[in-house]
């Protein structure tokens, strides 16, 4: 009698939990299905082409890792790495440092507030091809904007985008424009989770407003400045549409980027192995960056 | 059933907003914005904050001025000196003849087509998987999981190549809607971001829905959509957007101008109007953005806290 429930019971759940496997299955499958196809394979395929010279209509040529060599070698390519360098590193730290001046601003209690944060946050989602099209029209050097401005002061504007030395400064420009709400928007969160008692704390230590800064906000703000460090990192790594729209990776190549360069080698001089290993080598610089935020946070303990 | 109903009705209202005020509440903080320098106010400091604020809103808001504005004026007016803050004889001939020079209708109807169908894949795929992972028993659960976030880590840009031999020339789908949506619908952020949500939804409601016997379909439905709506039309928004604005994947995989989307579109217009009739480039920067701009501006605060979100959160 015992037994024959208990058995029951064991059947009656097993086939629930069939049932579930199904459901997950018929859930979550698609989606693995879609990865496989348009993120495991390319990404594989994409380390086999980049080990192989094609044009796109002939056959493929195995030649190993002369693509790398050959990139690695030439001045062309060192170029293409320093640019991604500098217009990285430049945006990271315009858009973190400016982010925080305006989030600190933006966070007192003053009129109007609300209404500022909204327009510093608006670039964040308006198309990057039609700003970069904007502030072409804004760094026009004969009828432009800003060359408006700088004559009232009596400075001339330089041909931002047709000189070598302005056009990287240009295209920062305009990508920290446009991102810089996001670490604003960050920074506040930041801000407002910095718990209220601290602050009383080291007022009544009789720190000063720059002791409290020191003290309590810039620790309070630092877990959340690692992530907006790495999530900046990784969006100019990968900022193609400002570029395109406004430089084309010019002039003689002043603002081509690894991600430039992929398109420009792939789809326009057709060179599918160099643009494989402009692929690879913008990979290993995401998942570098990746790893490093994983290993230094403790979001992982909550992934899994 | 009806217990489960109740149990919701209940519930504290679940947007991000009082969560955390709720939270803030249980450790006995004040929930009032606080500011960075304490309680002190000084006519001073109040001053430069507002010649600060003023910095800021021009610096931001002036590229944003000068595009609008400049869609209304005439060729002869934009380039007048001195510049006129406003337009003189407001037109709105440059609209005209944006939507005339390129097939700007096209650029519409095939930027909402994808977007709709983009976004409603990664919200449909992102809701339905998260509960998957959450609520669903499945050997080896955690590590379908890690497939699925690793994805995460091989951006879009790295696997275009191809992407584009797989959509071009072995499906043949090059100009066609189904060759911009497919490879661009990630939906391994929304599962994620979601997933983390349900997993912060009190137990004792999901409970009462097993109790009621609702099953798993029942319970996503009626339950756990409605109690994460706020993050669902958080992640929703941000989906729309960034589809509405993708840029580098539809550049390779259309070259017709009638299957162009509008990002594209208005780049095709500038290079029509030989980078120098910028009357009717601004009217057609207008357009791209003016859909997006109002889905801000009525859906602020939720698209804010998304993106907060993923950070305070994670």
């Amino acid at each position: 009698m015992v037994g024959t429930t208990t058995r029951r019971a064991n059947t009656r759940v097993s086939s629930a939990e069939r049932k579930e496997w199904l459901l997950f299955a018929l859930l979550v499958g698609p989606n693995l299905f879609r990865f496989s196809v348009f993120t495991y394979w390319p990404l594989l395929y994409n380390g086999y082409l980049s080990m192989v010279r094609w044009d796109f209509l002939g056959p493929k040529v195995w030649v190993g890792l002369d693509n790398f060599t050959h990139l690695f070698t030439q001045d062309d390519f060192a170029l293409v790495l320093w640019n991604t360098f500098v217009f990285t590193v430049s945006a990271v730290g315009l858009i973190c440092g400016l982010g925080l001046a305006v989030a600190l601003l933006l966070n007192r209690s003053l009129l109007w507030r609300d209404g500022v944060r909204a327009v510093v946050f608006s670039p964040v989602m308006l198309s990057g091809a039609a700003m970069g099209i904007v502030w072409l029209f804004i760094l026009d050097p004969r009828y432009g904007l800003l060359d408006i401005l700088l004559n009232y002061v009596g400075l001339d504007s330089p041909n931002w985008l047709l000189d070598t030395r302005w056009a990287m400064a240009g295209v920062i420009v305009v990508h920290v424009w446009k991102n810089l709400g996001y670490a604003v928007v960050i920074i506040l969160a930041g801000l407002q989770a910095i718990p209220r008692e601290l602050y009383e704390a080291a007022l009544v230590d009789g720190a000063g407003a720059w002791g409290r800064f020191r003290a309590v906000t810039l620790p309070g703000l630092s877990p959340i400045f690692f992530f907006l460090f790495i999530t900046t990192m990784l969006a100019s790594f990968q900022s193609f549409d400002i570029i395109h729209v406004m430089t084309e990776g010019g002039p003689v190549n002043a603002t081509t980027t690894l991600i430039y360069n992929l398109y420009d080698e792939a789809f326009k001089a057709t060179r599918a192995g160099r643009a494989a290993v402009s692929a690879v080598v913008l990979f290993l610089g995401m998942f570098a960056i990746t790893l490093v935020q994983m290993r230094f946070s403790e979001r992982r303990v909550h992934y899994a | 059933m009806e217990n489960t109903a109740k149990l919701t009705q209940h519930s504290p209202k679940h947007s991000w907003q009082s969560r955390t005020a709720w939270r803030k509440d249980k450790a006995g903080q004040s929930t009032a914005p606080i500011s960075w320098v304490g309680q002190r106010r000084s006519r001073v400091a109040d001053s430069l904050g507002y010649a600060g604020m003023l910095v800021v809103l021009l610096m931001i808001g002036l590229p944003v001025y000068w595009m609008t504005t400049g869609a209304f004026k005439f060729d002869n007016e934009i380039y007048q000196l001195p510049p006129t803050w406003w337009p003189q004889q407001p037109t709105l001939q440059n609209f005209a003849d944006a939507w005339t020079s390129v097939p700007f209708g096209n650029f519409y109807i095939n930027t909402i087509v994808t977007t709709f169908f983009g976004s409603g894949f990664e919200i449909f795929f992102g809701v339905t998987s998260a509960y998957a992972f959450v609520f669903l028993r499945f050997p080896k659960r955690d590590w379908v999981f890690l497939i699925l976030l690793a994805a995460l880590m091989i951006p879009n840009q790295v696997t275009v190549l191809p992407n584009y031999l797989t959509v071009a020339r072995v499906l043949g789908w090059a100009n066609t809607y189904q060759g911009i949506v497919l490879p661009g619908a990630s939906v391994a952020y929304g599962t994620f971001l979601l997933r983390q949500y349900y997993m912060s939804l009190p137990q004792e409601i999901l409970d009462a829905a097993k109790v009621d016997g609702a099953d798993h379909l029942r319970t996503m439905w009626s339950v756990v959509i409605p109690l994460a709506k706020p993050a669902i039309i958080s992640f929703g928004l941000l989906s729309i957007v960034s589809k509405w604005n993708d840029y580098l994947w539809p550049l390779i995989i259309t070259n017709r101008e009638e299957w162009y989307v509008l990002p594209i579109g208005i780049r095709w217009l500038m290079v029509q109007e030989g980078y120098i009739s910028w009357g009717p480039v601004m009217a057609g920067t207008v357009l791209v953005v003016l859909p997006v701009l109002v889905i801000f501006l009525y859906a602020q605060k939720y698209i804010v806290e998304g993106i907060a979100a993923g950070a305070v959160k994670g």
